[in-house]
């Protein structure tokens, strides 16, 4: 067999693993966030949107959906990765990889993969839980898919760099405590940076999710928020590399995984 | 029996892989199964788990690797294993330099950890099923395989249980089946009995000696020395990073001077006799404890007993006769170590250290 096809199958067992996980405890990964976001669209939507009006061209509760996808994509596809791998370095079921023969790049990549499978499945559940309150059209189905699975990839790549500095399980909540909740609520997921006054417009443009979730909402809603689309994929792909490659360096050198 | 060994293996891998060449291969200058050369391991801490090392275990053996908690056993299985970065020094497994040829380094090897390190919410299957497609097994495959082991370690019923749901026997089991799923050629056990029942540890070793017969190279570690007795051809004594004995169970067995043996008595006496030529003393009025000599046998000291009439009615060794040899060269090698240790920490030459040499 050659080198490639070990490589295929050992993604594959990884990848599969972490679905086998995150469907194992589904009322642990699935259904929280579902609650979660169904509360979001019945208090900021109905409730609370009704008496805001029109946020960048359109009624808020169509305006704030698409950020509330990204918002659970993010969160989910970061907390999967990070709680995963963490569980087993905690377990030490993390040396059974760590012994095999598969390489540091195919461990991230299926640790990823099954992170950005959380992230769109929890996606796309709250697209449907959205669809009961307004009616949705993607208008860009390209730039809609590839927004998603990009940020899915970033925030996942995220999680796992977190599971490897975590030394203990408090240590995996503090990302997403103190970093990702403050960017996401700041990142436009509620509001358009365009109602935002100077400087404060300008400080919100040095946050990365704020370009995630202005090329999801346009290819959803097809309407540009003055964030450039392709700048916004820059943003991402470059995000990516340089994760990807702390990713690798820290798996190569071992840290918190060989003594 | 070495050649049959070799015969053996050459079938497994026939068998396994349908590798022909290997008919023609040169059995003499194959690689060790494991060669350790000067290794060395300091952690952050600054203290000194290895010394600088030299191992070497044939293809077919069955090795015991032997020393106090903390002699660096594990450290050593640790590297082996790439689980722990050494220092320095060289380890390759089957000619398979860890540094330069990793992978197939690996895929060589199978390991049993001291502790579980498995998923514990996993089922026994689904545990070992991954543990395949690590190696590159496809699922399918690594099925088929796992039913011969589980069978074989009695875990079969219980494949679709939670891995945590075992017993501690079980799970140890488990971690043996998930080791040899890849058949490695060489399978490391560190402390593969720990906190087993006699009958299991027995059914234990009936496996490992199986799969021995059958080609695979063993080496483990253990603190049965009795196990290691009766399990290995070759034995290595590891104490305080340092090897300070390398060479045949049988040899080692030899260096024993005198054996202690206790005497359990038919009738109580009042008195203890004079043995000529034996040291015995009354444990209390129903048990005595003779020391014989090497040379010495005990028919004569049964004579003796004979005569004053008193009657035996069976008779065990003190201790392990390994224990013995393992308790000398262990406090041997430390008191050593002590009055051997310059002011700069260093060691100067010492029976350790010429036990190293013997190691190569």
């Amino acid at each position: 067999m050659s080198e490639w096809k070990y490589n295929l199958v050992a993604f594959n067992t990884i990848f599969s693993k972490e679905i086998r996980r995150f469907m194992r405890i589904w009322p642990q990964t699935l259904l929280p966030p579902a609650i979660t976001m169904s509360l979001y669209f019945v208090i900021f939507g109905a409730v609370i949107g009704s008496r805001v009006g029109e946020m960048g061209g359109f009624d808020y509760m169509t305006f704030v959906v698409p950020g509330l996808v990204m918002m659970a994509v993010i969160t989910n596809s970061f907390s999967n990765v990070a709680s995963s791998f963490f569980s087993n370095k905690f377990q030490k079921s993390v040396e059974e990889l760590l012994v095999s023969p598969v390489p540091n790049w195919v461990i991230l990549a299926g640790y990823t993969m099954g992170g950005v499978v959380r992230g769109l499945y929890v996606g796309v559940l709250v697209m449907l839980l959205g669809a009961f309150f307004v009616e949705l059209q993607v208008h860009h189905i390209l730039i809609t898919l590839l927004a998603v699975f990009l940020t899915a990839t970033l925030f996942a790549l995220g999680g796992f760099i977190n599971a490897v500095f975590a030394r203990k399980f408090d240590d995996v909540a503090i990302i997403p405590t103190f970093v990702l909740t403050p960017l996401t609520y700041l990142g436009g997921v509620f509001y358009s940076v365009d109602v935002l006054p100077e400087p404060f417009r300008s400080i919100s443009l040095l946050n990365p999710i704020l370009y995630q979730v202005n090329a999801f909402r346009y290819g959803i809603l097809g309407q540009d928020s003055g964030i450039s689309t392709g700048w916004a994929f820059v943003v991402m792909v470059l995000a990516i590399v340089i994760m990807a490659t702390w990713a690798l360096h820290l798996l190569r050198v071992g840290k918190g995984l060989r003594n | 029996m070495r050649e049959s060994r070799v015969k053996a293996r050459v079938t497994l891998c026939k068998g396994f892989d349908g590798e022909e060449a290997l008919h023609n291969t040169d059995y003499k200058n194959m690689p060790q199964a494991l060669k350790i050369q000067n290794l060395r391991k300091q952690y952050d801490n600054g203290f000194q788990a290895l010394k600088g090392i030299d191992l070497s275990v044939e293809e077919g053996d069955f090795y015991a690797l032997l020393g106090p908690n903390g002699a660096g056993k594990s450290t050593s299985i640790g590297i082996i294993s790439s689980l722990v970065r050494k220092t320095s020094g060289k380890v390759s497994i089957f000619g398979h330099d860890i540094d330069t040829d990793l992978v197939r380094a690996k895929r060589m090897l199978g390991v049993v950890p001291q502790e579980f390190n498995f998923n514990q919410f996993e089922k026994v299957e689904d545990i070992i099923v991954t543990q395949a497609g690590y190696y590159g097994i496809p699922a399918k495959e690594a099925r088929q395989r796992s039913e011969k082991y589980l069978k074989q370690l009695g875990l079969w019923d219980k494949r679709h249980n939670v891995s945590r749901m075992l017993s501690g026997g079980m799970k140890r089991r488990l971690m043996i089946v998930r080791a040899l799923i890849h058949q490695p050629r060489l399978l490391i056990l560190d402390e593969p009995t720990a906190g087993v029942d006699i009958e299991l540890r027995r059914s234990l070793w009936d496996f490992l000696r199986d799969i021995n017969g059958q080609g695979t190279t063993i080496i483990l570690t253990t603190h049965y020395l009795e196990e290691a007795e009766q399990l290995c051809r070759n034995i290595g004594i590891i104490d305080s990073g340092k090897i300070v004995e390398n060479t045949s169970t049988k040899a080692l067995l030899g260096k024993l001077q005198q054996e202690s043996f206790v005497l359990d008595l038919k009738k109580p006496i009042e008195y203890l006799p004079t043995f000529a030529g034996y040291t015995v003393k009354m444990l209390d009025n129903r048990s005595i404890e003779v020391e014989v000599g090497k040379h010495q046998g005990v028919n004569d000291l049964f004579r003796q007993l004979s005569e004053c009439r008193i009657e035996v009615a069976s008779m065990r060794n003190k201790s392990n006769r390994l224990e013995e040899l393992f308790v000398n060269l262990t406090s041997d090698a430390s008191a050593t170590d002590a009055s051997g240790a310059d002011s700069s920490g260093q060691t100067k030459g010492s029976a350790a250290e010429k036990g190293e040499a013997h190691g190569e």
